[in-house]
């Protein structure tokens, strides 16, 4: 979204040094996600799309609670609800509140070609710059998490912003103001992994969910979204949440070696052929000898 | 050169020698520059695409955006340009015992000494390599392109296809672009009137006895000597 006024410290698809990276002091924020008193009301949809300036989109129903199936460019936040049988044969309604990870390291930055059109700021926000999006969707290709979205009437890709432009100006993102329960919440990130920590093992030793844990995965260096669930060991139950999510192999193996190799293979082919012309120089027409002049 | 040839030979070529006789016909070169047109099209927002050192590129074509319309566009282009020259050249490159032995000695071809290479017919090995590289290579383009085209039409649940697509558009077009440089420093810089072959439709009697005599004699009704 909008450039905020936050110091960058990686810009997509950019030649060169980031400017001013590093002056600032430390301040990575992180939006807590507590699973286990979420009561799936759905306020932190509606405060996002009224923030973000867009309208309800159209639902679906699939004899669930689930009203689309998955976020959408003009739907940033969306709960995930899965009705989940336990051992004990009794029913448990999971639900997760999905939207952008924030990856320490994002998979759609590292595929992203255009220059500006991802920035990651200090403060750990990921964030689009769709002025500068060409919407060829290779930040599909690289999130592991089915975040960004592509508009075919913009023909840019969007994505939850948690809020930069608030977030900038010293206030919380849209979707914990509204949240009722007080399953949102928003700080620095080793405040929130604190509180996720805490919360955990209240679920461990008191409440009798001996896998409780939190999810901010190291595949990915950390996420500035984290969760807190009832049963750490199997996060797909929650919505398909990846158990162990990091950028795909194919999209390292395209932007690391096949890059450097194709372009030494480029530069060496145009160096190549020009050393060919001034070692052997052009091939040139010969003279017909007689026996071969004319028909015969 | 050998020395022998430059006795038995005389050193420049007589009026005979450049008379011009028809190599491409106006619908073959349409094709191939409404081909090489479109290819170029596609190079040029390719390597945009492929590295932010080369991200200025699109500039050129109208800024990020416009290039990443008009890319699988001008790759659909290019595959119709491909389709006709299979259906125009296709029988002319299939890969006969000559080209392998052509195939064999392309050291002496690469050094210049093509007076020990056997007679070519209308094309040589080498040019034929480059056409069935170029029509396979269009269809895997095609392919992981359309995939990499519609963003919204793949669902998650396909994703492994982008994956799959984005590594063999990149790895072809790689090699297409190697075999494509070569293709422009030979018929441009390296084989003397080539170019201009491909640009009037003629050639000189002894371009086609220089590089390609199988086809001289073919076309001149001249029969091949000790044959
Ligand atoms: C045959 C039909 C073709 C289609 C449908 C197609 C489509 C695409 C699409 C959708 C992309 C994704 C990025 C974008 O569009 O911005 C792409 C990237 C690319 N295409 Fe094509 N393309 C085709 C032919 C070609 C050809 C002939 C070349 C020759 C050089 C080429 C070279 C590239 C390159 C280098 C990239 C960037 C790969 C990267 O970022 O690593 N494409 N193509
Ligand atoms: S579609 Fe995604 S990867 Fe492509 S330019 Fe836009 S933000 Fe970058
Ligand atoms: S969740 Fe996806 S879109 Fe969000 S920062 Fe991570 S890789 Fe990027």
């Amino acid at each position: 979204m909008s450039q905020a006024s936050t110091e960058i410290i990686r810009i997509s698809g950019h030649a060169g040094t980031v400017p001013g990276a590093g002056l600032n002091r430390e301040f990575q924020v992180c939006k807590l996600v507590d699973t286990t008193t979420c009561i799936g009301c759905k306020a932190c949809e509606v405060a996002c799309l009224e923030w973000n300036g867009y309208t309800f989109s159209q639902t679906t129903f699939n004899n669930s609670y689930q009203t689309m199936p998955e976020t959408a460019w003009n739907y940033w936040n969306l709960i995930k609800f899965n009705e989940h049988e336990r051992d004990d044969g009794s029913m448990m309604l999971l639900m997760r509140k999905d939207q952008c990870m924030h990856c320490e390291e994002p998979g759609c930055l590292e595929a992203c070609p255009a220059d500006g059109a991802i920035v990651q700021y200090a403060n750990g926000i990921v964030d689009f710059q769709e002025a500068h999006c060409i919407g060829c969707g290779y930040c599909v290709t690289g999130c592991p998490f089915n975040i960004p979205k592509f508009s075919p009437e913009a023909h840019k890709v969007f994505k939850c912003t948690l809020c930069n432009d608030r977030v900038s100006v010293g206030l919380e993102p849209a979707c914990i103001k509204a949240c009722p329960t007080g399953c949102l919440h928003f700080g620095t990130k080793s405040e929130m992994k604190d509180l996720a920590e805490f919360r955990a093992e209240q679920l461990r030793d008191v409440s009798g969910f001996a896998d409780a844990g939190v999810y901010d995965p190291a595949g990915i260096g950390g996420t500035h979204v984290i969760y807190v669930l009832h049963d750490a060991k199997n996060p797909e139950l929650y919505g398909g949440l990846p158990k162990d999510p990091h950028i795909p192999y194919s999209v390292w193996l395209w932007k690391k070696p096949l890059k450097w190799l194709g372009n030494l293979a480029m530069i060496g082919g145009i160096v190549g052929l020009a050393l060919h012309y001034l070692r052997v120089g052009p091939k040139k027409e010969e003279p017909i000898p007689p026996e071969d002049r004319g028909p015969s | 050169m050998s020395t022998t040839d430059t006795v038995r030979r005389p050193r420049t070529t007589t009026d005979f020698d450049e008379e011009l006789i028809p190599r491409y016909t106006f619908v073959e070169r349409v094709n191939h520059w409404f081909g090489a047109v479109t290819y170029s099209y596609c190079l040029i927002t390719g390597l945009a695409f492929w590295t932010p050192y080369l991200y200025w590129l699109a500039a050129i074509v109208g800024g990020g955006p416009t290039a990443r319309f008009w890319h699988p566009w001008f790759g659909l282009f290019f595959t119709v340009s491909q389709f006709f020259m299979f259906m125009q050249w296709g029988g002319d490159m299939e890969v006969d015992n000559d080209d392998r032995v052509w195939a064999d000695n392309i050291k002496a071809y690469i050094e210049n000494e093509d007076d020990k290479l056997p007679p070519v017919g209308r094309f040589n090995w080498g040019q034929k390599i480059y056409f069935w590289a170029m029509v396979g290579s269009t269809i895997l383009l095609l392919l992981s392109g359309f995939v990499l085209w519609y963003v919204e039409a793949v669902p998650w649940s396909f994703h492994i296809l982008r994956y799959v697509a984005i590594l063999i558009h990149a790895s072809v077009a790689l090699i297409t672009i190697g075999l494509f440089l070569i293709h422009v420093y030979m018929s441009t810089l390296l084989e003397e009137g080539s170019f201009a072959s491909m640009v009037h439709g003629n050639v000189t009697r002894a371009w086609a006895w220089t590089f390609h005599r199988k086809w001289y004699y073919q076309v001149t009704g001249k029969s091949r000597p000790n044959q």
